[in-house]
């Protein structure tokens, strides 16, 4: 099969580039190494869309967060993604940070940001579990917050209804040129296109140097987090942060989508792209950094530790090129990477000038727009009185029904493992981690895809929760 | 919508004895609601032996426990309605409910709430490293392997003392599997005595106390795990590290009550048993709203469970009959090396002829004396030889004794 354009990783960055591009006449192929889109470092992440104003002037990173973010409202209206702004805090505590704190303000009015400078009483009424040593506060009430994976995943089930095709568990192993383009030799076989479009993340570097380009080492700086169940969720109403210095934003405390509050992350580089394991000590890190900033931290409420990967280079900005003919290079794209996708494929659209005619129609909507659990009683009950398996609650903590599960099993690019579920509708995120819905979610998991329960997987191939069934119950 | 007398919020033992003792003093209009396909709870999946000593004399499984309840509720005509979950409840005690028939709010008089407990994860207790498929916690385990009949793992580490990691270490074994260890953090074990001899012992599993896990490695499935003994304040010892090659690691380190509910309606809980404030009729502050079970503090036997269950019931008849009068009690509180008392308040020291209190000890002692005070004047004291913090101890006090009560009881450990 030959492609106009393939873009090779389905992160929020090469889900943004192909929802963009979709309304073109061409075709268009997106290939991921991963089981599922969005798996690695888009799921795992602060999840924020920043205002615009940290990134240095004159930089990539400035122009295309500032734009993104202001995308952001519309875009997630269109796709039927969560979008809340529910403001940042940038905390300052010591007198030192005065300079700096006077340059976010300078940055976000030569920007026309909206922001705000509070007293520390003011902003105590806001936010009680600022710490005591807060001498003033940045407020920018258009920081937002979003659920990365969502974002993605909605924008890629949009392109596909508009022709784009997706290969998931596609790992790109070398690219060859041909008269035409290129012929990526992939563990599916061989693919040809014209158009390469490279947003594979943390990969981007190896990607690159297939077809002969030099380019800068791709450095894994994995952060790490806790996670703090809903019971917690009044801790924090904004994104709070300390003032940046040059090691990064800091240890931040970030309310969630879905009301949890994360906290973290630390930013450490390490060698292994995959290496997402927790230390001790970075986790006592945290515990001590955020302190600067919040006190009252309900430790005791943490549910999850997890550990993303941020794909960063060594000259900071973001690189996104056309180096050579048909071929796009987007490379470093870590924070603010969430907040500018929108605004990078726009930018990859200018950049590749594609001669291909818009398609007289295509759609901009995402039509799974159906949200069960923001009924109304009335309207849940005539709901499952036409539908009853969406009254059998399945995850207790986040309460999930069937119903929910198995439509997402069969949407476009629908769930298939217990991880690509509990992305898109949450059982196992909540306070018993999946230890009571786990099995059920197996269940359903196995009978909607006819397969044995210990084909069914936690998340890629290996991590099947159960070996074999050594019998028992008849129905399990 | 429906209105019910009183609606009982989980049909496992503390549920169901509730609902048992409601019906049997005169209160008919009753609905116990189960989220899961039957009646008994958590019970359903312990195939063990060793519940019933206290209710029954005799040792029966897990399933042979509920079901004297389940088919005793059966015969007093006690409506049940199972695959039912609440998805909400308020404090004007009127609760949302869903199942496959619709979903609705039921308005009730009195609630019970008998929601049982959770587990503790990895997430919770911040195991650094990987996260790899065959970490589980004990209890999930135990559903896969009995409930469902699957093999989860064939070499298999334990973290955590708790009554069912110690199950599970027999049960893993009993299913093939080779159990290389429990790893305990604390200098003694969180289960039963004779949980570590019927379970361990027998099997010639070691316990490795003062000892953590540290690491785990392997992806996408569990290769290795580390542990590491733990100096006095808990912390790991460079260099003590052991090193198991297992695909399983089960985790046993704790059990919290399932009160995702109750802080939605509001209702604060206890920092220590992380259950609501109770009155000796397991009563909460706002009256009308009872609690009883795991959802209240973690028991260690279930027959204490079903007592409680009892309790809340008899409460919520009063409550319901209006035979209770103006609350004027006293608070108690978990002296020197008590980790806490329930009740944690007694509000009617004259209505019956005593009151039981339940409490456990921070750590293990012999020879110790638990002393009662009334402020600082002693009024009770027992001689035990030994105490541990797996069990839940109990003391009763006479309605003599309470009525003296004016400001706060205490319970105390005292050493030889």
């Amino acid at each position: 099969m030959k492609y106009d354009i393939t873009i090779i990783g389905s992160g929020i960055i090469g889900s943004s580039i192909a929802y963009r591009l979709s309304k073109y006449d061409c075709s268009i192929l997106v290939v991921d190494k991963e089981n599922d889109v969005a798996n690695e470092v888009s799921m795992a992440n602060s999840a924020i869309v920043h205002a615009g104003h940290d990134p240095e002037e004159g930089t990539l990173k400035g122009k295309l967060n500032v734009l993104g973010s202001r995308m952001y409202p519309q875009l997630c209206k269109d796709i039927g993604a969560h979008y809340k702004p529910v403001g940042a805090f940038t905390v300052m505590h010591s007198k030192e940070q005065q300079a700096t704190f006077d340059a976010l303000v300078e940055r976000a009015k030569a920007r026309d940001i909206p922001y705000e400078v509070l007293s520390a009483e003011e902003a105590k009424k806001q936010e009680p579990n600022l710490t005591d040593e807060v001498i003033q506060v940045l407020s920018m009430p258009t920081t937002a917050i979003v659920i990365p994976w969502e974002v993605a995943l909605k924008q890629l089930q949009v392109a596909v209804l508009n022709g784009t095709e997706v290969k998931l568990n596609c790992e790109v192993q070398s690219i060859t040129p041909n008269e035409d383009g290129y012929t990526l030799h992939t563990n599916q076989g061989e693919i040809e296109t014209k158009i390469i479009i490279n947003s594979a993340g943390l990969y981007a570097d190896e990607v690159a140097r297939m077809v002969g380009l030099e380019v800068e080492d791709v450095i894994p700086r994995r952060g790490e987090y806790f996670v703090l169940s809903h019971d917690a969720k009044n801790f924090a109403h904004h994104i709070i942060y300390p003032i940046p210095t040059a090691k990064g934003k800091g240890i931040l405390a970030v309310p969630t989508v879905d009301e949890n509050i994360l906290l973290g992350p630390n930013a450490e580089g390490i060698e292994d792209k995959q290496g997402v394991n927790t230390t001790i000590e970075g986790l006592n890190y945290i515990r001590k950094e955020l302190l600067t900033s919040v006190k009252n931290v309900p430790f005791y409420n943490i549910i999850r530790t997890f550990a993303g990967i941020r794909p960063s280079i060594a000259s900071k900005d973001f690189i996104i090129e056309k180096p050579i003919e048909n071929f796009i290079n987007l490379l470093g794209i870590d924070s603010p990477g969430i907040a500018s996708a929108p605004a990078i494929a726009e930018y990859v659209e200018e950049l590749l000038e594609l001669p291909y005619p818009i398609k007289e129609n295509y759609e901009t909507k995402n039509p799974y727009t159906f949200r069960f659990q923001e009924l109304s009683v009335e309207e849940k009950d005539a709901y499952i009185k036409e539908h009853p398996t969406y009254g059998n609650i399945v995850c207790r903590c986040e309460q999930v029904s069937e119903g929910e599960i198995v439509a997402c099993i069969h949407e476009v690019l629908g769930a298939t493992s217990i991880k690509g579920v509990k992305k898109r509708v949450r059982p196992g995120m909540g306070k018993c981690q999946g230890g009571f819905c786990q099995p059920l979610v197996l269940e359903i998991l196995a009978r909607e895809l006819h397969c044995k329960p210990e084909e069914v997987q936690y998340d890629q191939l290996g991590t099947n929760p159960v070996l074999a069934w050594k019998g028992g119950r008849e129905d399990a | 919508m429906r209105k019910v007398t009183c609606v009982i919020i989980g049909g496992g033992s503390a549920g169901l004895a509730a609902a048992i003792e409601l019906k049997k003093n005169g209160i008919d209009d009753l609905l116990v609601l189960e989220k899961g396909p039957e009646v008994g709870g958590i019970l359903n999946q312990c195939i063990h032996n060793g519940f019933g000593l206290h209710e029954f004399k005799e040792e029966l499984s897990g399933p042979a426990y509920a079901e004297r309840f389940a088919l005793q509720a059966e015969e007093l005509g006690i409506p049940i309605e199972c695959n039912t979950t609440v998805t909400a409840f308020y404090p004007d005690k009127s609760i949302e409910v869903s199942n496959k028939n619709g979903y609705e709010v039921i308005q009730a008089d009195a609630v019970v709430l008998a929601m049982g407990c959770q587990e503790r994860t990895s997430g919770q207790i911040q195991i650094p490293g990987m996260r790899p498929q065959g970490v589980y916690t004990a209890g999930t385990a135990q559903r896969y392997v009995n409930i469902d009949g699957y093999q989860i793992g064939k070499r298999c580490f334990i973290l955590g003392s708790g009554d069912i990691g110690l199950i599970m270490a027999r049960r893993m074994t009993l299913e093939g599997a080779k159990v290389l260890g429990v790893a305990e953090l604390m200098p003694y074990s969180n289960g039963l005595q004779r949980n570590i001899v019927q379970c361990l012992k027998d099997y010639d599993i070691p316990l490795y106390l003062s000892h953590t896990v540290t690491n785990i490695e392997g992806y996408p499935r569990l290769q290795k795990v580390t542990i590491s003994e733990v100096d006095e304040n808990r912390q790991p010892i460079k260099g003590s590290e052991k090193v198991f090659e297992v695909d399983t690691l089960l985790l046993s380190v704790g059990l919290v009550p399932d009160n995702t509910l109750t802080v939605e309606a509001g209702i604060s809980l206890d920092a220590r048993t992380r259950g609501i404030e109770v009155n000796e009729y397991c009563e909460s502050i706002m009256p009308g709203v009872f609690a009883a079970g795991n959802v209240l503090h973690v028991h260690d036997l279930v027959d204490y469970v079903t007592a409680e269950g009892r309790k809340a019931g008899r409460g919520a008849v009063r409550y319901l009959k209006g035979e209770l009068p103006e609350r004027n009690g006293f608070v108690t509180k978990a002296g020197n090396g008590i980790s806490y008392v329930l009740p944690q308040r007694v509000d009617y020291p004259s209505e019956d002829e005593s009151v039981e209190f339940s409490f456990r000890v921070r750590s293990p002692y012999k020879n110790a004396s638990i002393v009662v005070k009334n402020g600082n004047e002693e009024v009770k004291r027992i001689k035990k030889l030994a105490l541990l913090p797996a069990e839940m101890e109990k003391v009763i006090l006479p309605k003599e004794v309470l009525t003296t009560i004016h400001d706060e009881l205490v319970i105390e450990v005292e050493e030889a």
